[in-house]
């Protein structure tokens, strides 16, 4: 009885797993046949269509959840700021037509009429005042809108932005404000939660929905999976033709590339420096390639190390770095060296600041300072977070050898590293730094000024550089509203961090984008990193 | 059979907290995950408090009672990426792991065994020599050098398979995304199949090859043949069918590392399953996320374990699974 039911139960999966696969067969026969019979009618509007792949998709549709690049790509696609940087960094009118000021403390923008969000609802002065606040209750943003009292609307279309003190970044700042719909946003959502709270590790209403005024609407969205963009119908701006744009992350960059080459995808972002000349190489693909504004510095720790408490130590480990060799050798080429903080089109960029690899002088000053005879110092580094990171650490710690110093390196993932960095367990820190006021001065509060935990300046100084001059210009610069009086003392704070070699900068991380060839991609793309894919025009 | 399920579910059960208990005591190595939520201008003060808030700043004893306290209720705690309960995130991804699994494990299987006896049979044939050589390269080549070496050739030089992720995919019981329904899901299951299967397939050409080799020689089969049985039913009923213990044994083991394997072909063919969710939660300290990924593939490990001991009782009937009368 027992032996015939397990040959029943062996025959029954058998057949079942026949099932299985002729059911597989027969759905998939079924699935051509309707493929062919769409192909053969052809469709009343062809729907232009882009494919983009990125290393990551946005965290949220809540576009104050988080400030980072990816978020603020995604702005860009959904909601539209007030104004925005142009390829040549001029500020460019979007949802604010023109502006003006009205004295030293109040910046007055005129609003577009007519403008229409994703909801439906009419945007006016109203959610620019909504969204201020709201920005001021977001944990990234609130730093960033610290300067500002807030938003007051004049009449229907106009809007009066308040600083507490003179600030010459108001306009920078009007960058970062995509107006959201106050309507859409106001009141309580399913679960009682007002529709407005900003939540960072759970669910919440502006997570899964969104209304701004930008080129596309979220139409559906799968986090890490895909996200589909489709046009909105009442976008005021004309210049594009994109109708549909489906996202893809794929973290993998291998895959990335592959995706491209065999036309699985239409867009890239990043590309690997690797693939670069592969990518040029290959026709109907086109790469953009664009000098970046993220500066890669090492951060030299005067109070743990004697040794580079000592100028000269410091600026013989200046000479003695080769930026260019790096970048050539470690990065393709793909980088731009760099002997200051801020990149060309920044107000404190000196053109006379240049990388100065000299080994012969690097060695005399060594022999100059207390430290004749070399010594031995810690580092660390990130393995994961910059661009070919730990190569460009091991290439440092060849080119010291070669002065006496010993550098002992430990690299580590990035989700370990940034422990590390605060708590300066290295004589050596690397940092990278994006300004996210597209800004210089944004270097020196981050990077270069005395460290006060009481104001948060110098937050990633791990090297402790403190010079009062620097912290003095740098204040100075925050309430200065005269931008050519702003830009010396910009450039001052460069020459001096040059002079007294307070870190060492490496280079700027290039950026860059490909695509097929039938777009205006270079059109599209600027130094931020936020391609506006609402001008996107597909042949 | 009862005792014997009962007896499997409570050691299941034992297995998983285990398991969760070590994935819970090793995530604070794994960084902080709120460098991952905020931007850089975050200050210190303010991470300080969403620490606070999450709960991160409490004993480790006082955290660790809290948690078994929830994994007893089935909660594994809360993906700070996804923003949702980690086990609705890995239901959510285990389809496409699953499908994947399914279908290497197919191809493994229609083609190991035929390879496998054949080799056997006729050792001195060219096919037999070819299949061995190659079985080499297979098994000393690692599965992303494979996976991408196969997106090379048929995605990139020849456009005949899709590069990346699942393509269509089709909801069946109202939660499972299945991507083996639709042409489209179908073509971009075979690259990933094939890359994950090329480690175990050799392995078990290999092992299939020298067991029945064995059973050849042995006595029973040389009576079968004096028996003047035909070749086919020596081969088929006499000698294969017992090569098949070893094979089921070492298959069962090979399943669950199969799962494991997934992290790598997943994350190159950009497949949303657990694998490359895994990784991504490992890069972002997740941590809920990984301990949860981790109790489900120890659930796997004893569900495939515990199916090996039954097929094993049908295989065999001189062996009787423990609790059975």
């Amino acid at each position: 009885m027992k032996l015939s039911m397990l040959k029943f139960a062996g025959k029954f999966s058998l057949l079942l797993l026949s099932l299985i696969v002729s059911a597989m067969f027969l759905a998939g026969c079924g699935e051509e046949k309707k493929d062919a019979a769409e192909g053969a009618a052809p469709a009343a509007v062809e729907k232009v269509t882009l494919k983009l792949a990125m290393d990551a998709d946005p965290v949220s549709l809540d576009p104050h959840v988080q400030l980072s690049g990816g978020m603020l790509q995604y702005s860009h696609m959904v909601f539209d700021p007030l104004v925005r940087y142009d390829a040549d960094m001029n500020f460019q009118p979007r949802l604010a037509e023109k502006w003006e000021r009205i004295d030293d403390l109040t910046m007055r923008f005129h609003l577009r009429e007519g403008v229409k969000f994703h909801s439906g609802n009419e945007f006016t002065a109203d959610d620019v005042v909504f969204t201020l606040e709201r920005l001021k209750k977001s944990d990234d943003y609130k730093g960033l809108f610290e300067p500002f009292v807030g938003a007051t609307a004049v009449d229907k279309y106009t809007v009066d932005l308040k600083t507490k003190e003179p600030y010459g970044l108001v306009l920078n700042m009007a960058t970062y404000i995509f107006p959201m719909d106050k309507k859409f946003y106001s009141g309580t959502d399913d679960k009682g939660k007002p529709k407005d709270l900003i939540v960072k590790t759970d669910y919440s209403f502006a997570l899964e929905n969104e209304s701004g005024t930008g080129p596309f609407a979220v139409t559906q969205r799968e986090i890490g999976v895909k996200t589909v963009f489709t046009r909105f119908a009442d976008y005021w701006d004309k210049s594009g033709n994109v109708d549909i744009i489906t996202l893809t992350p794929i973290k993998n960059d291998a895959t990335r590339v592959a995706a491209l080459l065999s036309g699985d995808v239409d867009f890239i972002m990043p590309v690997p420096p690797q693939d670069l000349e592969r990518i040029k190489g290959t026709d109907g693909l086109n790469l953009v390639t664009m000098s970046g504004s993220r500066i890669i510095t090492f951060q030299l720790n005067s109070e743990r190390n004697p040794a580079l408490k000592d100028p000269k130590v410091r600026l013989a480990m200046a000479y003695a770095y080769n930026n260019n060799g790096v970048v050539e050798k470690v990065m393709n080429g793909f980088a731009t060296a760099a002997g200051q903080m801020s990149p060309k089109g920044y107000v404190g960029h000196k053109d006379e600041l240049t990388p100065r690899f000299d080994l012969d002088k690097a060695k005399a000053l060594m022999a100059e300072s207390g430290f004749s005879d070399g010594f031995e110092c810690t580092m660390i580094a990130p393995n994961n977070r910059y661009v070919n990171d730990e190569k460009i650490s091991e290439a440092f710690v060849s080119m010291m050898s070669k002065i006496g110093i010993k550098v002992a390196l430990k690299t580590m993932p990035k989700a370990q590293y940034w422990d590390q960095f605060d708590a300066q367990v290295a004589d050596i820190q690397m940092i990278g730094w994006h300004a996210d006021t597209e800004d210089s001065g944004n270097f020196y509060e981050f990077l270069s000024m005395c460290r006060n935990a009481d104001t948060g300046y110098g937050q990633y100084n791990s090297g402790n550089y403190c010079n009062a001059k620097v912290d003095e210009l740098t204040v100075a610069a925050q309430v200065e509203t005269d931008m050519a009086k702003r830009a010396t003392q910009c450039q001052e704070v460069e020459q001096i961090q040059y002079d007294e070699a307070g870190f060492l900068p490496l280079h700027w991380q290039n950026l860059s984008w490909a695509s097929k060839s039938n777009m205006n991609t270079e059109v599209i793309v600027n130094v931020m990193n936020f391609p506006y894919f609402g001008d996107l025009v597909i042949k | 059979m009862f005792a014997f399920a009962v007896k499997r579910i409570f050691q299941a059960m034992i297995v998983m907290l285990i398991i969760a208990c070590i994935g819970f005591a090793i995530k604070h190595n794994f960084g902080d995950p709120i460098r991952d939520l905020v931007g850089q201008r975050v200050t210190p003060a303010e991470r300080a408090e969403m620490r606070e808030k999450l709960g991160l700043n409490d004993p480790f004893m006082v955290q660790y009672v809290r948690f078994l306290g929830d994994v007893l209720h089935g909660d594994l705690g809360q993906s700070y990426f996804f923003k949702k309960p980690a086990t609705e995130v890995i239901i959510k991804k285990a389809p496409a792991t699953l499908e994947l699994v399914f279908c290497s494990a197919l191809i493994i299987i229609l083609l190991s065994v035929p390879m496998g006896i054949y080799s056997a049979i006729k050792p001195q044939k060219w096919f037999s020599r070819f299949v061995m050589g190659t079985s080499i390269i297979g098994v000393s080549m690692p599965v992303f050098l494979t996976a991408i070496l196969l997106i090379y050739i048929f995605s990139v030089e020849l456009h005949w398979l899709p590069s990346y992720g699942r393509g269509e995919t089709v909801q069946i019981f109202g939660w499972w995304d299945s991507g083996m329904l639709t042409i489209d899901g179908l073509k971009h299951l075979i690259m990933p199949s094939i890359a994950l299967s090329s480690i175990m397939l050799p392995l078990f050409i290999r092992l299939i090859r020298s067991e029945m080799l064995e059973v050849l020689e042995s006595e029973y089969v040389k009576y079968a043949w004096a028996k003047g049985l035909k070749p086919r039913r020596v081969w088929m009923v006499h000698a294969f069918k017992n090569t098949l213990l070893p094979v089921i044994t070492v298959g069962g083991v090979q399943l669950g590392i199969m799962v494991a394997f997934t992290i790598l072909t997943e994350t190159v063919f950009q497949w949303q399953g657990m694998g490359s969710m895994f990784i991504e939660s490992v890069e972002r300290s997740d941590t809920s996320l990984m301990v949860a990924y981790l109790v489900f593939v120890g659930l796997i490990f004893v569900l495939v374990n515990t199916a090996v001991d039954i097929i094993y009782g049908l295989v065999n009937p001189t062996i009787r699974v423990a609790g059975r009368k």
